[in-house]
């Protein structure tokens, strides 16, 4: 049984030229919802992975939560935020989407922030004191800038979920091209699904793109290195 | 409403003993919840189990099926779940194939990566044990990578258990049937009821992999693998 009407194909490619306004709507808000979370998430898991590391019993009670962010349905999350955003798209509402996103970038960033601290070898860290740097300015000018593959490796693996997991935003009214699927779902018409989905994986793709470059031009070392043999 | 009222609500939801049996009770939906995951964690690592092994022991392959199965990770699963619902029609399938497609790029990239990172000094003796290929794949490489194995294994656990509620929307029960039906009915404690569950089983398996963890790890590689 198919409920797949006769002579219908999978993509009716004429429907993506009718639609691409839509389509650039819904691509430019699912890209605003993925994103901002990670922005939201790196901004709260350096200061809090640079407190793990220099107060080590705070790393364990963190890392326990993390972990319980991580293994919670995107959708259950989403629901817990309801009562104080709201439903729907845009505005307020779109914060029952970016906010409970956080907490899962930050369920990936902060391990990986503390491992990258923690993968700066000592002799670096002396040499550093010996040069007469400072705790705060070993911290930015060396301990950071060494930190970072590690740290955009976490960014990466937590941008390509956040983008994936806003689309089951759709099901609370808010899940940017995730629209599409109930839109093709609720008419038993593939082409808004596989173009959604397309789209997301290419958004994806893009986003990976964007960080491996962020982390080529911020550890010019690692290029320079590599020449050298 | 705030957080100490949602967990009120979800607390008297759960406690109401209606809801407690028959076939939209906890026991049956959550019962269907771990068929779906199982089967579909089962299907998945008797795929990218081996597949993993094979590519890690050989060094082959391995840049084109990793970058493959972290394309796989971009994926919505409920775009795939809704795609296939739609082509096909509602019941196990639609539910199934998602989850594995969920469930496999963990596993095979971890599998990949404890097995291609086992040191080579260490292959290098077991062969002059005089073990052939299959032998340092069983006896050297799978118990060394054993860690990075259960941890795939874990993490696609996890996020299968808790991706299985969209078994609603192909109309299969499992319990994320207290999250939809209670979504479309405006029922805001048979919601909250239904994801604390989901989350409580998230946790069991969390805890299951501590206990697995421990049987099925060697002694001499416990605690090392978490520290690098």
């Amino acid at each position: 049984m198919t409920p797949l009407a006769d002579g219908e194909p999978l993509v009716r490619w004429s429907w993506i030229g009718d639609h691409t306004d839509e389509l650039t709507t819904l691509t430019l808000h699912h890209l605003k919802l993925a994103l901002l979370p990670i922005l939201f998430g790196l901004i709260i898991a350096i200061p809090l992975g640079i407190m793990c590391v220099r107060w080590r019993w705070l790393y364990p009670p963190t890392l326990g939560i993390a972990n319980i962010f991580y293994g919670l349905p995107s959708l259950a999350l989403f629901m817990l935020f309801i009562p104080y955003f709201g439903i729907g798209s845009g505005g307020q509402a779109d914060f029952t989407i970016i906010l409970p996103l956080t907490l899962f970038s930050l369920s990936v960033l902060v391990p990986n922030v503390v491992d990258g601290l923690r993968s700066v070898p000592d002799p670096v860290r002396q040499a550093a004191t010996a040069m007469g740097f400072g705790t705060l300015r070993r911290l930015v000018q060396v301990e950071l800038p060494i930190a970072v593959p590690v740290v955009i490796a976490g960014a990466r693996v937590a941008a390509v979920a956040s983008i994936s997991l806003v689309s089951v935003g759709v099901l609370i009214g808010n899940g940017g091209l995730g629209q599409l699927f109930i839109d093709g779902y609720s008419r038993d018409f593939t082409t808004p699904i596989i173009v959604s989905c397309v789209l997301i994986v290419v958004l994806a793709l893009v986003s990976d793109g964007v960080l491996v470059t962020a982390q080529r031009l911020l550890t010019p070392w690692a290029r320079t290195r590599r020449s050298n043999g | 409403m705030n957080l100490v009222d949602q967990i009120n609500q979800a607390w008297n939801w759960l406690t109401t003993s209606a809801h407690w049996s028959g076939a939209d009770g906890i026991p049956h939906r959550l019962l269907e919840h771990l068929g779906y995951s199982v089967l579909a964690l089962a299907i998945a690592a008797l795929i990218a189990l081996p597949l993993g092994a094979l590519i890690g022991h050989t060094g082959r392959g391995g840049f084109v099926v990793v970058s493959f199965a972290n394309l796989a990770r971009a994926v919505p699963t409920l775009g795939l779940l809704l795609l296939v619902v739609t082509i096909t029609s509602i019941g196990l399938t639609p539910v199934i194939i998602p989850l594995i497609a969920l469930a496999m790029p963990p596993i095979l990239v971890n599998t990949f990566e404890g097995i291609r990172g086992v040191d080579a000094d260490i292959k290098d003796a077991a062969k002059g044990m005089g073990m052939r290929g299959p032998g340092v794949l069983m006896k050297a490489e799978i118990p060394i990578a054993m860690p990075l194995i259960l941890l795939g294994l874990r993490t696609a656990a996890i996020q299968v258990v808790a991706t299985a509620t969209i078994a609603a929307y192909a109309g299969i029960g499992g319990l994320g049937r207290y999250i939809v039906d209670g979504l479309s009915r405006k029922d805001y404690p048979s919601v909250v009821g239904g994801s604390v569950l989901v989350v409580l089983l998230a946790v069991a398996v969390q805890l299951l992999f501590i206990g697995i963890r421990r049987t099925f790890v060697s002694q001499g590689l416990r605690g090392s693998s978490r520290t690098s």
